[in-house]
């Protein structure tokens, strides 16, 4: 039911969460997706998503709600101080 | 992919690097305390980028690798138990016990299962009414309120035959315990991003007010490492190490409060036994007594056998970041992923297994 | 007929006879297979090569394929990586009682669609049946033999320093499709294996050079456990470009959700080739001329230093190792 991957052997990294976008939700379950791949996840500890929101899926659950507005300041911080830097040298 | 990609320009990464290069005066010995740091750090080669006055420290951030031989007997022990279905995360199956591994046991004929999620243990509850299916609980606080949900949800929907034997570990106190031992002299800490996302900024504060040590949180991507470690050499060589986020499209002050009520409604805080280290009072997480007819550590009685370590292993050093994977005599030469000695080479966020992996060149084989 | 195999179905007696008459016989017909004998005699003079394999692939239907598909596949691959024009193949079904035979009329249908691709004959066969829970719906296994040209000589030792390394496509997409169609992924659009027959591919690459040193198929381990075997058999180093190999986007995003490096997913239907460098274009865009080769590209090179190792300048610029794979496999991946 839920993105339940039953392997003999696993090879994941625990500490990774992956950014997946929300396409539905219904009760504590939503349908979420990255490039094209789909996946069913727990939104018990992050009840108020949206659709459309990006959430971290960490083993099968979304441990939290993307701020893209906080992703696209860090690439704007990122070239800034990047650019400062050499404006100096 | 979408904010993924966007985090793996290599130009703004070169160039980031750089402007490391050039504000990094003094010697200086960053953490990374998580295992997926470390992973990351050498997946992508960062150490190569990073200038040589800045030197790279994996800690104990790998919930496989801290796991105590004790609490991984008891698991095996577990598994032993007529009726009893063991369901593990990860590398779990591999780590060699006082005695044993989880996977020699299934080869055994022991029911044991890898599983990806807590609600698959749930599951497995369900569909195998007759059983008592216990779940390894391993991880820090980014997995716990994953397998708190689970348990709430197994409450809600009557599932009385799935227990958690929790090991779960919390980060903040071990990082305390690390600094408090003072054993080797660290000037900034890589904060784990995903616990992070659910403990937020506030419990590093201790960090730069007790111990002077800079402490940025870190996302993932090279970009997110590049730029923490970019503000890290900035606190220190400005003489002001405080709590940041760089993780910030994923890391709020306050954490998610949510997944922190659930974790407190299923768990309360207890000692815990860390590999490498020993107990370390008000690390660790066991089931509360609200939810104790889920813990699994009360209602299995077991005959436990006296741990073992093995001899030479040096992971417990490196675990606490005062020895590197090369130094230790069994690297690669006895230890390697085939024929792991110690956690640190089985777990993919293991120091020896990341520095086995993708660090070849600047040792011997 | 019933609809599902019996143990009788492998006793050798009339239910035997049965299903080689009405199921196998039919869609593989040719004239050495009709005869029915208990070999298959040709006549033969040059070099030959012969290889075998067992498929346990599980599911035996994956979003590409099926075992039937892959079992014939597999070792026209295997014959082609030595420039072997493969010629005929055994075809050997272990079955488990109760398979359903509507199931075995759509895997024969795959190893026929595929065994003519390929241009290849069955010309012998063997079935057995076993009771239920001891063999996973069906087993198959493929022995294959095939011609090799004169002067043609091409082994993983022949690598040499300067060499160029060619992947025929994107890396991964078996491994995915089979691990996703296991555990129950959902796609916008499904990855598709990539199981497919080589051997015209490589006839095309070896028209249009001599000088291609070493050809393997990137299953079981992945592409990183074949270049490691080359730096090994050859004693040579090799040096990848992260950027320079192919993958599909919703290939990359399976990984990052199970865990994967993509470079250690098998794949079927993919060639990696060593040549040397003045022909390496030419041979290149001959591949991108065949529907198996159109992602084709060079992904590295080969060098006299640090022998036995592969390094991979990864996309940020710093290179890394690219490791044998090490620990257990996917479990039944083909």
């Amino acid at each position: 039911m839920y993105c339940s991957v039953r392997l003999a052997k696993m090879t994941k990294i625990m500490c990774l969460a992956v950014p997946v976008r929300v396409i539905s939700k219904e009760g504590d379950a939503a349908e979420t997706e990255i490039a094209g791949v789909r996946r069913l996840v727990s939104i018990a500890l992050t009840p108020e998503v949206k659709v459309g929101d990006y959430v971290l899926l960490h083993t099968g659950y979304a441990i939290g709600i993307v701020d893209e507005a906080e992703a696209k300041e860090t690439l704007k911080l990122l070239e800034e101080i990047v650019s400062l830097s050499e404006a100096h040298r | 992919m979408k904010l993924i990609d966007e985090y793996q320009n290599s130009a703004l990464a070169r160039k980031l690097a750089i402007r490391i290069a050039n504000r990094s005066a003094k010697p200086i010995r960053l953490m990374e305390f998580c295992g997926g740091h470390t992973h990351a750090i050498m997946r992508y080669g960062i150490r190569q980028l990073l200038p040589e006055t800045v030197e790279m420290r994996a800690g104990p951030g790998c919930p496989v690798c801290v796991t105590a031989t004790a609490d991984l007997d008891k698991a095996i022990a577990m598994a032993h138990l007529a009726g009893v279905i063991i369901t593990t995360f990860g590398d779990m199956m591999r780590v060699p016990g006082s005695h044993s591994s989880l996977q020699q046991t299934r080869a055994e004929g022991a029911d044991i299962r890898v599983i990806y999620s807590a609600m698959d243990a749930v599951e497995i509850a369900r569909s195998n009414p007759q059983k008592s299916v216990i779940l390894i609980g391993i991880g820090f606080e980014a997995t716990a309120p994953t397998i708190a949900a689970a348990t709430i949800k197994a409450q809600k929907e009557g599932i009385e035959n799935f227990y958690v034997l929790s090991l779960l570990k919390l980060c903040p106190p071990v990082m305390k315990a690390i600094l408090e031992l003072g054993e080797i002299r660290l000037d900034g800490i890589i904060c784990p991003g995903h616990v992070s996302v659910i403990i937020g900024s506030y419990p590093y504060e201790f960090i730069p007010k007790n111990h002077n040590v800079g402490c940025v949180i870190s996302g993932f991507e090279p970009l997110d490492i590049l730029l923490c470690i970019d503000r890290l050499v900035e606190q220190i060589e400005s003489g002001q190490p405080k709590v940041e986020i760089a993780y910030r499209r994923g890391v709020k002050p306050e954490g998610n409060e949510k997944a922190l009520e659930l974790m407190g409604e299923v768990f309360e805080i207890a000692q815990a036994n860390w590999r490498g280290i020993g107990v370390v009072p008000q690390s660790g997480l066991r089931v509360s007594q609200k939810y104790e007819h889920f813990d699994a550590d009360n209602l299995f009685r077991l005959n436990l056998k006296p741990t073992g370590e093995p001899k030479g292993c040096r992971c417990g050093e490196i675990l606490r970041g005062i020895a590197t994977p090369p130094e230790c005599g069994l690297f690669s030469k006895v230890c390697t992923p085939e024929k792991p000695i110690g956690p640190c080479m089985v777990s993919n966020e293991g120091a020896c297994a990341a520095y086995y992996k993708y660090g070849g060149i600047s040792y011997e084989r | 007929m019933s609809d599902n195999v019996l143990l009788a179905h492998g006793s050798g007696g009339r239910l035997s006879h049965d299903l080689i008459e009405k199921k196998l016989l039919p869609p593989l017909a040719n004239p050495m297979l009709n005869r029915l004998d208990d070999s298959a005699t040709f006549e033969f003079s040059g070099h030959l090569a012969f290889t075998t394999d067992s498929y346990v692939v599980n599911p035996i239907f994956f979003p590409g394929g099926d075992i039937g598909k892959l079992a014939i596949c597999g070792t026209v691959n295997d014959l082609s990586m030595n420039g072997a024009k493969p010629l005929y193949l055994s075809l050997s079904l272990i079955l488990e009682e109760g398979f359903s035979l509507s199931e075995l009329d759509r895997i024969v249908g795959s190893i026929k669609a595929a065994a003519e691709e390929a241009e290849v004959r069955i010309i012998t066969g063997d079935t057995k049946v076993v009771n239920q829970g001891q063999a996973d719906k069906l087993f198959i296994n493929t022995s294959g033999i095939g011609a090799v040209p004169l002067g043609i000589d091409i082994s993983g030792a022949n690598a040499r320093a300067g060499d160029k390394i060619i992947l025929s496509g994107t890396i991964g997409d078996h491994g995915i499709a089979v691990m996703c169609q296991r555990e129950g992924f959902k796609f916008s659009t499904p990855v598709q294996s990539d199981c497919a027959p080589l051997n015209k591919l490589v006839s095309q690459m070896l028209k249009s050079s001599p000088r291609i040193h070493c050809l393997r198929d990137p299953t079981r381990g992945g592409l990183a456990t074949v270049l490691n075997e080359f730096t090994q058999q050859s004693n040579v180093g090799i040096v990848l470009e992260e950027d320079k190999i192919p993958i599909k986007e919703s290939v990359k995003a399976a990984c990052e959700l199970l865990g994967f490096d993509p470079l250690y997913l098998a794949n079927e239907g993919k060639l990696v080739a060593i040549a040397e460098p003045g022909d390496a274009g030419k041979i290149l865009a001959e591949m991108q001329q065949n529907i198996y080769g159109r992602d084709a590209a060079i992904i590295g090179e080969v060098s006299n230093a640090h022998p036995g190792m592969v390094l991979m300048k990864t996309k940020l610029g710093p290179s890394r190792v690219v490791d044998m794979l090490s620990g257990e496999l996917l479990p039944r991946i083909c």
